[in-house]
């Protein structure tokens, strides 16, 4: 996101502060950027996530919702129905039998839609990999975005994750696509 | 065998007590009975379990109410390959019980629902995971594992990764069943050396039996 761009090609001095004062916001009262820059910023600043707990890294994403980490602070509410959210975040163990429930939620998503894979057992199946009843890893059912690292990764874990998310949505998000 | 668990004397006494009751109640149903790492244990007759437990729960001596869990165990050298273990609790003597009975694959055990009603799930789960069947139950089905599954997983001559793995599939656009693919064979790490697979670990114990025998 950028004020007006000339600024960046004028070299310091009088003509530059002109400039800058033009931008100056109270005065001005317009400035020009784009689009995409505008609605990437948006998209990355209210990522509603679905909430998908399902084993025990859903206790450190609950931390991360409360008040010490506040995901509020980033415009993140965790909602209770797949038409609202972006983001889905993996919290646990991807078992045989949730899998095509979970499948089934994403595919309910509205695009554009992010999805955060939580700690080791939805990264790869972790502990369970070799279990009878385990998904060996949610990308094996839906793309995903981010990796999370960690058994349970911590709720600063995640939310350097969601930073990542927040990162990507800005470097690559379209308004059209 | 250690006791983990030392019951105090007035604890124990009353343990005693229980046991000697259980002795003289039950003494044509008993198969065994003793107090193991400071708990009283007894096994019953694989016949007799609707009996024993009318009488554990309503006899004013014994107030087991609550039956806590049902487990089993599967030994598969044994001629009656499964143990099914019951666990009992009483409020009101303070006491705790573990009754057992042996039995094979295809016996058909009774099923403790018109004494504790919360023995329907419990046996649900010990059917789900051990295959073994329990008469007069009322709905006896799967309860944890998957949709369709076939096998039981706690027994030992199941595969460690099953049969089944799930996938999504783009062109059918939904989650399919396909047999299980490992990229990586499971391997058995020793508290030794957790680099050795399991071929080495065999050659590891040879070498370390002919130098103590060396």
């Amino acid at each position: 996101m950028g004020l007006n761009t000339n600024v960046a090609k004028l070299l310091e001095g009088q003509n530059q502060d002109a400039i800058l004062k033009q931008n100056d916001l109270p005065k001005s009262n317009f400035f020009t950027t784009q689009i995409d820059t505008v609605v990437n910023m948006i998209r990355a600043n209210s990522i509603w996530p679905m909430t998908f707990g399902l084993a025990c890294c859903a206790i450190e994403m609950m931390q991360a919702y409360t008040s010490r980490y506040d995901l509020d602070r980033l415009g993140s509410m965790p909602r209770p129905s797949p038409r609202q959210a972006d983001l889905i975040i993996v919290a646990g163990t991807l078992t045989n039998k949730m899998a095509p429930a979970y499948r089934r939620v994403y595919d309910q998503m509205a695009e554009p839609r992010y999805v955060i894979s939580m700690g080791s057992c939805a990264n790869s199946g972790g502990y369970y990999s070799y279990s009878y009843s385990v998904v060996r890893g949610c990308d094996k059912i839906t793309p995903v975005d981010v990796y999370v690292p960690g058994c349970p990764p911590t709720a600063e874990a995640l939310l350097y994750g969601l930073f990542q998310l927040q990162k990507k949505i800005k470097r690559t998000g379209k308004l059209w696509r | 065998m250690p006791s983990y668990y030392i019951p105090s004397e007035k604890k124990s006494q009353q343990q005693e007590e229980l046991l000697a009751a259980l002795q003289a109640k039950f003494a044509d149903s008993l198969v065994e009975s003793a107090i193991v790492s400071g708990e009283v244990a007894i096994t019953i007759k694989k016949e007799s379990v609707l009996a024993v437990f009318k009488e554990l729960r309503d006899n004013a001596k014994f107030l087991f109410k609550q039956l806590m869990d049902i487990v089993a165990i599967d030994y598969p050298e044994r001629d009656e390959r499964f143990e099914v273990v019951y666990l009992l609790l009483s409020l009101d003597n303070n006491l705790r019980l573990r009754v057992k009975i042996n039995i094979a694959e295809e016996f058909i055990v009774d099923s403790l629902s018109s004494i504790y009603s919360n023995s329907d799930w419990l046996e649900r789960e010990v059917y789900d995971m051990f295959g073994i069947y329990f008469g007069e139950h009322k709905d006896l089905r799967r309860i944890l594992t998957d949709f369709g599954f076939e096998g039981s997983p706690l027994r030992k001559d199941f595969p460690l990764s099953g049969f089944v793995e799930v996938e999504f599939n783009e062109e059918l656009q939904r989650v399919v069943y396909k047999p299980v693919e490992l990229n990586q064979a499971y391997r058995e790490f020793t508290s030794e050396n957790p680099w050795m697979g399991e071929a080495q670990v065999d050659t590891f114990n040879y070498l370390n039996k002919k130098a103590k025998a060396d």
